[in-house]
């Protein structure tokens, strides 16, 4: 019966709307079909007509295509490299070089963002009024001025106008603060450290242990152990009684002042410092807003809660608010960190030399390859910004609400 | 217990209340936040003595040359004879009044909206104009039309904060349509449709934007037929859009997410098609709910127009960049860089507030 009538209407409508056509163009599956095709062609269309012309243009200019500059010698020198690098290698090197340099950074800036960033949030949510109003300050203002102002400050204004290596800052003769950078001294094991590491990691793991076993007892029992405190104690003490028991095989190599510059220890060169300044402050502006929105998120019940239990305030916070605060958290702070790794491509207006100073600049202005070059640039970044996110997301599942 | 002593007024604490109270609870509620307080308080007034000896006390206002800041302090005489530059930059200085009159007209359709006085008809009559009228207006003026007897000016002399504000605003205005396409796209049922916004959002968003910036300068003249070349400016507005308009597009999208399936439903039933039930229900909720966001992301954009510099246009930082390099002056850097940072600040914390009360005045619902 409905069937039939349901053939009726649909009869009738065909026959008012006359003809294949009409009926056509309003089927929904059809009409996006048709559109689909559409969009399509236009988009081949698109990319053919700029790969056509980008062919045209590269033969009329004289550019080669492919790869083969990776391995031809780039006859260029980079001020800071992780990796062994000096003139007579090759381009594919130069990437490489670059490559590390922005991960140095980024990773660098990541860490030390993380950590102001929490403290500032923290800090804007004390009951102490001084702290909170300057947490809201350092919020408001470094978040608000562009961060390759803040490059440039740091760089021109602050370590560029610092004195020259002969009048160098410098604390306990150890440590020096110039124009030409930071100088610290570096460590040189000698026999026997690599004992002092074995024991080392044998303490990290025994405390990992020592967690295990205290959390599997706790939730037996319910009896605490201090399993924190006995950790973290352990990784300090039994090394140290170790490398002191060994006579402290270390020994460190003091930079030292020779002609016109230091030689010796760790350098840092000012580019590096400025562009790391920079970067840590600006992002820990955001992080801290995170992280207070984060923990404002939780609601106030929770608090009371925990303190109708008689936890302590420092046990409400630990082991409450921030698990609860940390699923809010973690994704906006995700995309910080990602931000943060794009940002430092910034390097290049000071000369720090990153990914795109020494390969986007350099070496496509010496090879003129410019289409492999951005093309190579641009997909590092994807696969860096894909690959923190693929981890962030598995963090974050870890973390996510578990219903039973 | 007798009556008198009932009776008898038990008067506050005094250490609770007042001043001393105050202080009490917000500055020493315990001896830890003491301590903290003493250190912070000993360095806010050691660094702010020696900041407003270097910015007022020592620094010198008035004059015109570098032999006028005598006084060791900060020079903000250099900030003044530069001033003209650091808005204009190398424009004609006969022809600064063509842009003065488009900052007028600027003015006189953004400041009304500040206003609870002014209808909202108006308002929004206002913003039409402001996006459709008067980009080409704008444009008439600042670079010039023969017919109308205004001096062409080619596009490598405009600079300072008006090119800082060029891109800004040329940046919104072309970002928000393309970002509400791209939306819609990825919200699309069509899998062809949603695949390719999928992939132009995520890849904008995922490479930084001078490799956009360094693409657009160097790849752009390869991708366009011989004969065909691009100005400087356009190739960066071109940029700085396609990446701007894939994080409006995220924001967008969010609104459209937050709007009830109900409200799509309902469009359906009542016979509107897939453009009208957009246009006419459900992207005007859904971009009231985003404005707080599409401001934010406007914030961004305005600090990210400094990225510029790296493919030679003079934006306002670049300008205070290259005059503090002048060996006429002494070391100005920091002065330059404090006056730099304190326009962008101003622009950018004013902005921020507004946003602030708009997602106030637009939380129509339940607060808690």
């Amino acid at each position: 019966m409905r069937l039939s009538l349901r053939n009726d209407f649909m009869a009738d409508k065909r026959s008012v709307r006359s003809g294949t056509f009409a009926r056509l163009k309003n089927d929904p599956t059809i009409r996006s079909r048709t559109f689909q095709i559409l969009t399509a062609l236009v988009v081949v269309y698109f990319f053919w007509t700029i790969f056509q012309n980008t062919v045209d243009n590269m033969e009329r200019r004289g550019i080669s295509t492919g790869l083969g500059f990776l391995s031809s010698q780039a006859g260029f020198g980079i001020v800071m490299s992780l990796i062994p690098y000096n003139e007579t290698m090759t381009y594919g090197r130069t990437f490489w070089v670059g490559l590390l340099n922005t991960l140095l950074v980024s990773s660098l800036g990541i860490f030390f963002a993380t950590l102001i960033g929490f403290i500032v949030g923290i800090g804007r949510l004390s009951k102490n009024w001084l702290l909170s109003t300057m947490s809201a300050i350092f919020v408001d203002t470094f978040r608000n001025i562009p961060l390759l102002l803040q490059i440039f400050f740091w760089y021109f204004a602050v370590l560029r106008a610092l004195p020259g290596p002969r009048d160098s800052i410098e604390l306990w003769d150890m440590f020096f603060l110039n124009n030409r950078g930071a100088f610290l001294p570096s460590p040189v094991p000698e026999a026997g450290m690599n004992f002092v590491w074995f024991v080392l990691l044998a303490a990290i793991v025994g405390a990992v242990v020592l967690y295990r076993w205290a959390r599997k007892r706790q939730d037996a029992t319910g009896q605490l152990f201090p399993a924190i405190r006995v950790g973290i104690a352990m990784v300090v003490l039994i090394p140290a009684v170790v490398f002191l028991a060994l006579g402290s095989p270390m020994s460190w190599d003091v930079p030292e002042l020779r002609g016109f510059n230091f030689r010796g220890g760790i350098s840092v060169i000012p580019e590096l410092g400025a562009l790391l300044l920079a970067l840590t402050i600006y992002t820990a502006a955001f992080i801290a807003e995170i992280v207070r929105s984060g923990i404002q998120a939780v609601s106030h019940g929770q608090t009371e809660a925990a303190s109708a239990l008689g936890l302590k305030r420092g046990t409400t916070l630990r082991l409450v608010i921030i698990p609860q605060a940390m699923r809010v958290i973690v994704p906006p702070l995700t995309s910080q960190y990602l931000n943060l790794t794009k940002n430092s491509s910034l390097a290049v207006a000071i000369g720090y030399p990153d990914l795109v100073s020494v390969f986007m600049g350099t070496t496509l202005n010496q090879t003129g390859q410019a289409v492999e070059i951005v093309a190579i640039t641009m997909l590092v970044y994807l696969t860096i910004s894909l690959v923190i996110s693929f981890l962030m997301n598995i963090y974050n599942k870890a973390m996510s609400l578990k219903e039973r | 217990m007798s009556d008198s002593a009932q009776a008898q007024v038990i008067r506050p604490p005094k250490v609770d209340r007042g001043v001393i109270g105050w202080i009490k609870q917000n500055l020493f509620p315990s001896w830890f936040s003491g301590i903290l307080t003493v250190v912070l308080g000993y360095f806010i007034i050691t660094s702010l003595i020696s900041i407003i000896d270097w910015g007022i006390l020592r620094a010198n206002f008035v004059g015109s040359t570098a032999a006028d800041c005598s006084g060791g302090g900060a020079c903000w005489v250099f900030i003044g004879t530069r001033m003209d530059f650091f808005i204009y930059g190398f424009y004609p200085e006969a022809e600064h009044w063509r842009i003065n009159l488009v900052y007028l007209v600027f003015g006189l359709i953004i400041v009304p909206q500040f206003f609870k006085a002014v209808s909202s008809r108006i308002k929004m009559i206002l913003g039409i104009f402001g996006v459709t009228i008067f980009p080409i207006f704008a444009f008439v003026m600042i670079y010039g039309s023969e017919t109308l007897g205004l001096t062409h000016v080619a596009t490598s002399q405009w600079g300072g904060l008006t090119l800082t504000l060029i891109l800004a605003y040329v940046g919104i205005v072309a970002a928000i349509p393309i970002g509400i396409l791209l939306a819609l796209g990825r919200r699309s049922d069509m899998p062809l449709v949603r695949a390719l916004c999928v992939v132009f959002i995520e890849f904008w968003r995922g490479v930084p934007l001078i490799t956009i910036l360094f693409m657009a300068s160097v790849m752009l003249p390869l991708f366009l037929p011989d004969g065909v070349t691009f100005d400087r400016l356009l190739r960066a507005l071109i940029g700085i859009t396609l990446f701007q308009s894939a994080y409006m597009a995220e924001v967008i999208r969010g609104g459209l997410q937050a709007i009830p399936k109900g409200q799509y439903e309902a469009a359906e039933a009542m016979g509107l098609g897939y453009w009208r039930s957009m246009g006419l229900i459900i992207l005007p909720q859904a971009l009231k709910i985003v404005i707080p966001g599409i401001v934010n992301t406007l914030i961004s954009l305005f600090k990210d127009t400094t990225l510029v510099l790296v493919v030679g246009l003079f934006d306002l930082l670049r300008t205070v960049q290259a005059t503090i390099v002048d060996p006429a002056w002494r070391n100005v850097a920091t002065e330059g860089y404090v006056f730099a940072a304190f326009v962008f600040w101003v622009f950018c914390y004013g902005m921020s507030r507004y946003s602030q009360m708009l997602e106030e005045k637009l939380h129509t619902g339940h607060k808690r």
